[in-house]
């Protein structure tokens, strides 16, 4: 664990944490842009958390300590989960504590959390969101963690670090098996960071909420951490993707040169990737809740299918 | 067995063999304090407890020490009870010790009067129950094995039908005892086959016959079959949701979290210790059937409107898992690949573990919520957290390790076994290899939708708002109770933070199954779990907490500082519709439905919907088990008729049944003649 | 280079699968047609790069020919017949798509094992694609045994034929002219005998639906 592990690990939360609201400001604006009207700027995100943050938190008279401890645990779970995932580095010393399978029961972690302080208040729209949120989530889970497999068939490892090198060091290829895994990450990443063609984000019907409904009771701090969080796990699946699928730039250890070229290029890549997903946003429509579970066995059946085509050709 | 007076010569085998007599006589003093409740439930079964915590503390030491065998003159002259301690013994007396000390304390709080059966016979019943299951594990000859099996089955029959008053009840218990024997069968032909003709049923003559391949197969066949029915398998499993909610929630918690690792432990037993090499066709098999219980476990419990019937089904769901996991080790090792079949192994032992402690604390759970409200059905419960914080965040513990979520010991069990799918690529036949990423995919989705269950099952019965008015009554849990549930998701947090010690654990039971061991590999990364290697795969459990803890604390007392932490009470949101009411949650059968959905071909379901002229309309669904009308209704209907053809040898005239003698008479007559 | 040609092939042969999958699941003819199109696009694509790697000049002719015929004419075709039957939606398949999909998974691994002995004798550069080319001729038959209208079946039936002309390219370097000339000739006129036997269908039963098939049975 050398000085310049620490500080990249450390540079890497930090990151983290204040580039999440930038990010979805970014996709905000492309949004508008494609949709012919004015966005709201894009530094509204830290606006909107340092209003919440502001505010007095309301909560429900029959609300437990579970309600009120669930935004902290979502929080923390998805900082840990963006500062293990290799974003500008591979020198991470907190990477060896959770390897790709325990990043997605990270992410089932926050669900299942998000989702009992959900059903705490009792209201029927509580249970409507943690019902649809666990229904999303039984598929994306199983989707993602075939993603992982697929990606971790070539190095021969689940670490994320070993992973990241591995393919960052192979001579530009196309692997077929990466192709589709591809596909299946950005179905499974729309699915579960509550996008069209699955979620409206900026929804105030309650019955067409998934992800929406699920924080529906929450003000003041606890919806401002809830709403980082949510950026954060955006954030993360971004890194993910391109830290599996487009990995060169991204420093390696005793390099402290390439960790100050690894953030413009961070920058670069997330940029393209935002604009992608405003692209994808604004020409799709939401579907029916009833065939989200297709769109996601589509995803995973794609996800295995991956693996099995690395097996066949070797790549 | 040495005198008593050489108690420092004593091994590790005498101990267990005073707490097995320990169990005897407090079962027997039971009996005599037939309807005093407070010196059974007070004294009697703490006293259990403790026998339990030294059976466990004795069973750590023998792990490490060469296996010991002992005879004791019981049973018949000539046939007498052979007895061995080595390591997988061991494993497996440490699980039963551990789990049963602490339901054996929420024992101590749960009984009351007026249960059917008097406090003192279900006392005995109980410490019955643990010493023959302890004696099962113990058993190395086929006799010693059937007498004790037969007794455990006979004891947990009698502890399912405790209210015996109940005509649900009764049958529930008759089903299981009916499988429990047809298992028997299974078991007995299956060492009857490993004896091969030599008339000695000793294991230690088993082990040094060389079976054909056609008739080793066969014992794995019997043995699989037998075994599975008391782990509950798919197709065998109808009995475990009927019997195990009948029971009263201690007599579940056992059942579940420890009986039904006696029938993994005879499969382990019978697979690699006493078969001489297994084929590569039989790790397919158990593969197959692990896979099909757990999908079939995890669907049915998702739509259960029962809470016992949930974790029932939850359970048959853990037990295709480790059923999975020992597939895949028989599959490395019949191909030679011995650190594999060491990892699977410690993965389907790992989850043997949790799973033990979990869902005893899951039942003790429901127990503690039975007894409180009176109420099982999911649908009239609700809003307890408030009523009962104890149970409910102890039963959290259970519910989050039953989902497989770091950083408690499901997840650990989970990531062993995936770590050891992702190694299948380097086995011979191709057929295989694309296969196994086809069950990886399928496991990762039982574990995805035991998520889904776990927060139905805690949510309902912990969160919202109560369903039933006097649910404000439910009183909280007594002090025994809360020692063991306490006791329970200790276990449950230990072994998820401490995977390494608990490998090392295992690594003498795998050493001795398969001859490989992770425990050099586990032993030289300290705090991280590395099962091959580092850059291979690595976690670090104690450090995950650390983290997740140091962020909550941090954001805790930086939005403090910055900002505040001002709080005020109101409603909740409405929609503009102030008259909502406890009844619009979800009910059970509603969180239930996208599974019923999606997972339609595996139901059997009967609608009763209303028609729109119906005065009083009404909407009722009745799942069902398509396994009853394949497979135990046309058994039931064949023997009915066999039966009926038999009975018509029974003509009810005396001189038929003369002339029967006769004829038996004269047959008997001409064989002697030949 | 020709590594780099062997992963582009590799690449193509994974849109092809991915597409085959894709027009399983999807309800809406219009996408299928496009779904359709592009697959043949890929194919077009694969069987070039195979020709210029190999240096077989009969390939660019074969991969000139399936343009004409697989991206440009056959789509326009199945346009003009949809817009005059004025179908755009599919009904619910026979069995749902979940397990249309684990169908097609098995479905998968079995051509999957059987290409992969095959593959290792081959010599051409593009051999390990076999196994995906009969996965892609499986699947295809299986849309056309789940659909239950006429077009759907029809685009089945021509994604079978991208499959098995994949397969044939991969193995070995295309078939004789003679015989690419010949099924595409029979390609052509079969879309145009079964665009007119969908109109008598629909003529005689007033919709597309092929279970009304079953009234012309005795009893």
């Amino acid at each position: 664990m050398s000085i310049l592990g620490v500080i990249s690990q450390l540079l890497e939360i930090v990151i983290a944490l204040s580039l999440a609201p930038l990010l979805i400001g970014w996709v905000n604006q492309w949004r508008a842009w494609l949709q012919n009207r004015s966005a709201p700027g894009l530094l509204q995100p830290y606006r909107v958390l340092h209003k919440l943050f502001n505010k007095e938190s309301v909560v429900a008279e029959r609300a437990s300590p579970l309600f009120r401890g669930a935004p902290y645990i979502v929080f923390s779970c998805m900082l840990l989960a963006s500062a293990i995932i290799p974003t500008l580095s591979t020198d991470l010393p907190l990477s060896p504590a959770a390897d790709a399978i325990a990043l997605v029961g990270l992410f089932a972690l926050a669900r299942v959390f998000i989702s009992l302080a959900a059903m705490d208040v009792g209201t029927a729209f509580g249970s409507m969101g943690a019902r649809r949120e666990m229904l999303i989530g039984f598929l994306a889970e199983p989707a993602l963690l075939m993603v992982l497999f697929s990606a971790s068939l070539i190095p021969k490892s689940t670490s994320l670090t070993t992973i990241v090198e591995t393919l960052a060091h192979r001579d530009l290829a196309i692997y077929p098996s990466l192709a589709f895994a591809g596909v299946a990450f950005t179905m499974i990443s729309l699915a579960e960071n509550a996008r069209i063609p699955i979620d409206n984000p900026t929804t105030h019907l309650e019955l067409t909420m998934i992800h929406e409904a699920l924080i529906l009771e929450y003000s003041g701090r606890h919806l401002a951490l809830l709403e980082w969080a949510a950026s954060l796990k955006l954030f993360a699946y971004s890194c993910l993707g391109i830290s599996l699928f487009f990995p060169w730039g991204v420093a390696e250890a005793h390099a402290p040169l390439a960790l100050m070229l690894a953030l413009p290029t961070l920058l670069f890549k997330l940029a393209i990737g935002g604009v992608l997903l405003a692209l994808l946003e604004t020409a799709s429509a939401k579907m029916r809740i009833f065939r989200v579970p297709e769109y996601l066995g589509t995803a995973f059946m794609l996800a295995v299918i991956g693996v099995l085509v690395h097996i066949l050709l070797g790549v | 067995m040495s005198g008593i007076a050489g108690l420092s010569r004593w091994v590790h085998l005498d101990w267990v063999l005073v707490v097995v007599a320990g169990w005897l006589t407090i079962g027997g003093l039971g009996v005599l304090a037939l309807r005093r409740l407070g010196w059974v439930s007070k004294v009697l079964f703490p006293a259990g407890g403790v026998f339990a915590l030294l059976l466990f503390g004795v069973a750590f030491g023998a792990m490490f020490s060469t296996p010991e065998v002992a005879v004791l003159p019981l049973g018949l002259p000539g046939l007498p009870f052979h007895l061995r301690l080595d390591p997988l013994a061991a494993f497996f007396l440490m699980v039963i010790g551990a789990a049963s000390a602490g339901v054996s304390a929420f024992a101590a709080g749960y009984f009351r009067k007026g249960e059917g059966t008097p406090p003192g016979l279900l006392c005995l019943e109980y410490h019955v129950f643990l010493a023959s299951m302890v004696l099962v594990v113990l058993a190395d000859d086929a006799y010693a094995f059937m007498v004790v099996w037969e007794t455990m089955a006979l004891s947990s029959f009698f502890l399912v039908i405790a209210n015996h008053r109940i005509a649900e009840i009764r049958q529930a218990g008759y089903l299981y005892l009916l499988v429990a024997h047809i298992g028997a069968i299974g078991i007995l032909l299956c060492f009857g086959v490993l004896q091969a003709n030599t008339g000695d049923y000793t294991f230690a003559n088993m082990r040094a016959q060389h079976l054909s391949p056609f008739w080793a197969s066969v014992a794995f066949l019997l043995a699989l079959f037998g075994f599975g029915a008391k782990a509950g398998i798919v197709p065998l499993h109808v009995w475990l949701p009927e019997a195990h909610p009948a029971a009263p929630s201690p007599v579940s918690a056992l059942m579940s979290g420890v009986m039904l690792k006696t029938a993994i432990y005879g499969l382990l037993r019978v697979t690699f210790d006493l078969l001489p090499a297994q084929f590569w066709w039989w790790g397919v098999l158990l593969l197959a059937l692990g896979l099909a219980s757990a999908l079939v476990g995890v669907v049915f419990a998702a739509i259960q409107v029962d809470m016992k019937r949930l974790l029932a089904y939850s359970s048959i769901e853990n037990i295709g898992l480790v059923f999975a996991g020992i597939g895949l080790a028989v599959l490395f090792a019949a191909f030679g690949m011995k650190l594999m079949a060491a990892l699977a192994l410690t993965a389907a032992l790992y989850h043997v573990a949790s799973h033990a402690f979990f869902k005893s604390l899951l039942f003790v759970g429901t127990g503690a919520v039975l007894h409180a409200t009176g109420q099982r059905s999911l649908g009239k419960l609700g809003g307890l957290i408030r009523y009962m914080p104890w149970v409910a965040w102890l039963t959290l513990v259970g519910a989050l390790a039953s989902a497989g979520l770091p950083p408690l010991g499901g997840f650990v069990s989970e990531w062993l076994l995936l770590q050891s799918f992702l190694f299948t690529p380097g086995l011979p036949s191709s057929f295989l290899n694309m296969l196994i990423p086809v069950v990886a995919a399928l496991i990762a989705l039982v574990s995805a939708l035991s998520g889904y269950t776990m927060v139905k099952f805690f949510g309902v019965i912990f969160l919202g708002q109560p369903r039933e008015e006097n649910l404000a009554q439910a009183h909280r849990a007594g002090p025994w109770e809360r020692a063991g549930m306490v006791w329970l998701a200790l276990g449950c947090v230990a072994l998820g933070l401490l995977p390494v010690q608990f490998i090392q654990l295992i690594d003498p039971v795998t050493r001795q199954l398969v001859a490989a061991g992770l425990g050099n590999v586990v032993a030289a990364s300290g705090w991280l779990l590395v099962p091959v290697a580092l850059e291979r795969a690595s976690y670090g459990p104690v450090i995950f907490l650390l983290g997740l803890a140091a962020s909550f604390a941090l954001a805790f007392m930086i939005v403090r500082l910055l900002y505040h932490g001002r709080l005020r009470r109101a409603a909740p949101w409405d929609c503009g519709f102030p008259w909502q009411n406890a009844r619009m949650q979800d009910t059970a059968e509603g969180f239930g439905m996208p599974i019923r959905q999606i997972f339609e071909p595996f139901f059997r379901m009967q609608r009763e919907l209303p028609s729109p002229f119906d005065l009083e309309p009404h909407y009722r669904v009745v799942v069902g088990d398509h396994f009853w009308h394949w497979l135990y209704l046309p058994v039931a209907a064949a023997v009915e008729q066999v039966s009926r053809l038999i009975g018509k040898l029974q003509q009810g005239r005396i001189a038929v049944y003369l002339l029967y003698s006769f004829l038996t008479l004269v047959g008997v007559l001409i064989l002697v003649m030949r | 280079m020709s590594h780099f040609a062997a992963q582009l092939i590799n690449l193509f042969a994974a849109v092809i699968l991915m597409l085959a999958f894709a027009m399983i699941s999807q309800r809406r003819i219009l996408s299928l047609i496009h779904l359709y199109t592009m697959q043949g696009a890929a194919l077009v694509a694969a069987t070039a790069v195979v020709g210029y790697v190999t240096h077989q000049p009969h390939l660019y002719v074969s991969a000139g020919l399936t343009f004409l015929l697989k991206v440009v004419l056959i789509p326009l075709l199945l346009h003009r017949m949809i817009e005059r039957l004025d179908v755009r939606w599919d009904v619910e398949a026979l069995i749902n798509v979940p397990t249309t999909m684990l169908i097609g998974i098995v479905l998968v691994i079995f051509a999957f094992n059987l290409a992969l002995p095959i593959s290792r004798l081959s010599a051409s550069i593009a051999g390990g694609t076999l196994g995906i080319a009969l996965a892609c001729v499986l699947l295809s038959f299986l849309m056309m045994i789940i659909r239950s209208k006429a077009v759907p079946q029809v685009i089945g039936f021509l994604s079978m034929e991208n499959g098995l002309f994949f397969a044939a390219t991969s193995a070995t370097y295309g078939m004789p002219m003679v015989v690419e000339l010949g099924i595409a000739l029979d390609v052509l006129v079969g879309i145009l005998i079964l665009g007119v036997f969908m109109f008598q269908i629909r003529e005689r039963f007033d919709s597309l639906d092929i279970r009304h098939l079953e009234k012309l049975k005795e009893s």
